[in-house]
């Protein structure tokens, strides 16, 4: 499904990256995007060759890490994996403190 | 691109109705017809200061102004660096300039005693009934002034108009939620005086606007009875980002198979301890204790 708000989020790649290295082209992208932070890897990827079209980011590939979701119970301690929003602990505590999965980053670029 | 109403950006549109009769609507009169200009490059810059009336506010001016300076000389810098070939660490957020903006606005707000709630929902759930029976019964106390989005249309605008309460239209055109520059330039627009209730009633859609941080003092969800239980489950992320989660319709409540205890657990399972208030704007029930929470609104 593609919704409009990885468009915006795909295009402030562009805007992130070519703050850093100008007009000089770009033959890869890494991306780090958690499995907890509302954006779809896919919806994305099929956003990145429109928006990058007529940039330095124009042909990149595109390489999309994706943390996944862990936390911390409060309650018990014990370590979680999330595989969504809900934290919810084994133990049936809801106090779980999220350590990784919300990232949302551009991690770097290979120049061409 | 022109400061007043972001012409130049993409199809996003902002737009000010004055309270007081249709005639001053155009108040911007080389704007009057914003959404019929096909190229945004014909706008240019040359307005941006011709009429003195449209910046009420000299600071928020000189605010705009050290920002481009400001962002221009970081570009100027990376680039006297050059990029080095190979790899590159960037380790930037994507979200980074849309919170900075949400800071700026938030840093604003806080200095002019604003407060400022972003009101989130599906569309239908009954936010602009919402915020015109709270103006009708705040108004006599309280300054309220509103920043409707929506795609399209300043129909909701004209709602708030009705009830006297200042208000902007920020038109999305295809985005499907307001971002940190959308709300920075509505409320440039909007002026609102110190010490006002602002809410910026967000596009109406239960996924994207969870992302972006529009610098609000806090959050509120609204659902409704009518849209069923699991609403909560099915859309986490919003329902985490709640400060506040307002269940409308309640009048409804016989009429649909909807348990309110289960909902109000299911809110409670994505934000464990989200303050619940239900209420039906229809009736007024409940609406005390909405408007006891919004003399103090507090982030979760």
């Amino acid at each position: 499904m593609i919704r409009v708000h990885e468009l915006a989020i795909t295009q402030s790649v562009v805007e992130v990256v070519t703050e850093r290295t100008g007009n000089s082209k770009v033959s890869s992208v890494r991306l780090r995007v958690g499995r907890l932070s509302g954006v779809v890897p896919d919806s994305m990827r099929f956003c990145f060759d429109l928006v990058t079209a007529g940039t330095p980011l124009e042909g990149a590939s595109l390489d999309i890490e994706q943390p996944e979701g862990r936390g911390r119970c409060r309650a018990c301690g014990d370590d979680v994996v999330l595989v969504d929003p809900i934290l919810l602990c084994r133990c049936g505590s809801a106090d779980v403190e999220v350590l990784t999965g919300h990232e949302l980053a551009v991690a770097s670029v290979e120049m061409a | 691109m022109c400061a007043t109403c972001g012409c130049g950006q993409a199809d996003v549109r902002v737009e000010s109705l004055a309270s007081d009769g249709p005639a001053d609507r155009d108040h911007h009169p080389r704007h009057g017809h914003l959404h019929e200009h096909a190229h945004p490059h014909e706008h240019a810059h040359a307005h941006e200061h011709a009429d003195p009336h449209e910046h009420a506010d000299p600071h928020e001016h000189a605010h705009l102004h050290e920002h481009e300076h400001g962002s221009a000389r970081v570009r100027t810098s990376a680039r006297a660096a050059g990029p080095v070939p190979g790899v590159v660490e960037i380790e930037t957020a994507l979200l980074a300039k849309n919170d900075s903006l949400a800071a700026r606005n938030r840093t604003r707000l806080v200095a002019q005693g604003i407060t400022a709630l972003n009101l989130m929902s599906s569309p239908g759930s009954g936010k602009t009934s919402l915020l015109c029976r709270t103006i009708s019964e705040l108004a006599p106390t309280r300054p309220v002034a509103v920043i409707e989005g929506d795609q399209e249309t300043r129909i909701d605008a004209e709602k708030i108009r009705a009830t006297g309460a200042p208000v902007v239209q920020i038109n999305t055109g295809s985005g499907c939620h307001l971002d940190a520059d959308m709300v920075a330039r509505g409320l440039a627009e909007l002026n609102p005086q110190a010490g006002a209730l602002v809410f910026v009633e967000n596009v109406g859609n239960l996924v994207c606007p969870a992302l972006f941080d529009l610098g609000e003092t806090a959050r509120v969800v609204v659902v409704s009875v009518t849209e069923g239980e699991d609403k909560p489950l099915k859309y986490p992320q919003m329902f985490a980002a709640a400060d506040l989660v307002l269940i409308n319709k309640i009048d409804l409540l016989p009429y649909v198979d909807v348990d309110l205890d289960r909902l109000v657990a299911h809110c409670r399972e994505v934000k464990p301890g989200v303050s619940v208030l239900p209420v039906s704007v229809t009736t007024g029930a409940g609406m005390d204790r909405w408007r006891d929470w919004l003399t103090d609104p507090q982030p979760a």
